[in-house]
């Protein structure tokens, strides 16, 4: 059974969350990449204000195909988020709670989860038709001249995602993998 | 003297238009088949899920003319050119206008930055990476194959040593897959190329993955190494997406090229599960 995660989300409420749970995200959150990360980044340093309320927000590692007539989004699954490695701890300690995409994150990354109460959840990657129709209204607030890279205020009904990595460190890429290789000596194969 | 055969330049820039279309939204039958089977096949409930999501999406995808999934690549255009062929105009800037209005009329991601250091944005997702080929004939045959850098960033190249011989090769496709875990969006097809020069090796890495999935090297005793690493691959239990299970790849196509006597190149090209490319001959 899924549990439900209405944004925004709280650090009490990213504790609560374990590797391996399965989550329907509804409400707002808001698409970056590498380009709008290393801007966010650059405001941090200087002091200035982002773009966006941080604060309990889940940030989607996006960057959609044009909407067609009709569409609020095109494609828009999930892209690989150790590129976002160098940014995310700066974004975390600033109040951001969870963060969507796919693919390994460093030791930092993680530390920096641990001690604020933050989650990485994976969403399937090469399935951005499907999750793209999860997307029901999508807007740019931040950075047009990035094009795909742009930061988009997204509000998703039921996006399914599974956590990776939880606020205790717990990694799905190795329990999961584990459980598997676990199940094929017990079944002697 | 041959005739000629006079191929005009627009003719190139609208089939490319099409296959850059076609190749994002609708995915080559036997991917499709090769998925489907391993999802009947996978014995790990979530990641068997997985892989009917993955179903799911390139469903969606074919029905609505959407593209599979959001990276829909640089556009990697393999140019076949028959020498009895003659093309009035350019044939680059074919390309480059084909891949200009497929891009804006489908609905595709922009994905190229002029400068690798300034990365700005070109706009129009050109230029495309094009490759060509002088063959015999008087045909003109394009092949689009768009390329996700999800699964390009896990690719690897090593220049191994004679001695290090078929274990090393062997030693290094698996570490390359073991690297890349989950980030190459598995399952994946793995191009791999050895021998020729440093260029080359990488070169018919990226063309093996253009050879359909259920197509074994015409070579038997590497057709066996294929089916051998496959296995291996196979037996890691990364899974779809790196979540655990059985299938990690759906194939491991491998090209083979004569190469000096110091040396071994071995190059390792990843695709994702979204293994696109679509090819028309004019």
């Amino acid at each position: 059974m899924a549990i439900t995660i209405t944004t925004p989300m709280s650090r009490e409420e990213a504790r609560t969350l374990r590797a391996g749970d399965s989550c329907l995200i509804t409400g707002t959150i808001y698409t970056a990449r590498d380009a709008a990360h290393k801007r966010l980044c650059e405001l941090i340093e200087k002091g200035e204000d982002l773009p966006f309320d941080v604060e309990n927000a889940v940030i989607y590692y996006v960057g959609p195909t044009p909407a067609k007539p009709g569409q609020a989004i095109g494609s828009a699954g999930p892209t690989t988020a150790y590129r976002m490695d160098a940014y995310s701890p700066a974004l975390i300690a600033r109040g951001l709670t969870g963060m969507i995409g796919k693919g390994f994150r460093g030791e930092e990354v993680v530390s920096c989860m641990k001690e604020h109460g933050a989650v990485y959840f994976g969403a399937i990657g090469g399935c951005g038709a499907l999750l793209g129709k999860c997307v029901r209204t999508s807007e740019v607030i931040a950075y047009e001249d990035l094009g795909a890279e742009a930061i988009r205020k997204m509000e998703v009904v039921d996006f399914p995602v599974t956590v990776i990595i939880d606020s205790e460190g717990n990694n799905l890429y190795k329990a999961g993998r584990a459980a598997y290789l676990a199940s094929l000596n017990e079944s002697g194969e | 003297m041959r005739e000629m055969r006079e191929i005009k330049s627009e003719q190139i820039a609208e089939a490319v238009r099409k296959l850059c279309i076609d190749a994002n939204c609708h995915l080559p039958a036997d991917v499709k088949h090769s998925i489907s089977a391993s999802c009947e096949r996978e014995p790990w409930a979530p990641a068997k899920e997985t892989l009917e999501r993955i179903v799911q999406n390139y469903r969606i995808a074919d029905e609505g003319c959407q593209a599979i999934c959001q990276d829909t690549g640089v556009a990697c255009v393999f140019i076949e050119i028959g020498q009895d062929v003659h093309v009035a105009g350019s044939i680059e800037a074919a390309v480059n206008e084909g891949v200009r209005r497929g891009y804006e009329e489908g609905y595709l991601r922009k994905s190229v930055v002029l400068d690798p250091i300034e990365r700005k944005n070109t706009g129009d997702n050109t230029p495309s990476m094009i490759y060509y080929d002088i063959v015999p004939g008087d045909q003109l045959s394009i092949t689009v194959a768009p390329k996700g850098f999800g699964s390009e960033n896990m690719s690897q190249i090593k220049m191994l040593k004679p001695s290090d011989g078929l274990q090393g090769v062997r030693e290094f496709i698996l570490k390359v897959v073991e690297e890349a875990g989950p980030n190459p969006c598995p399952p994946i097809v793995v191009g791999v190329g050895i021998g020729g020069t440093f260029d080359k090796s990488a070169l018919i890495a990226k063309k093996a993955l253009l050879r359909p999935v259920d197509q074994r090297n015409a070579d038997p005793k590497y057709a066996a190494l294929e089916e051998e690493m496959l296995a291996e691959i196979n037996s890691l239990g990364i899974g779809p997406q790196g979540l655990g299970g059985k299938t990690t790849a759906l194939a491991v196509n491998i090209e083979v090229l004569p190469t000096h006597i110091a040396g071994l190149p071995v190059a390792v090209n990843i695709n994702c599960h979204a293994a696109r490319h679509k090819t028309e001959v004019l």
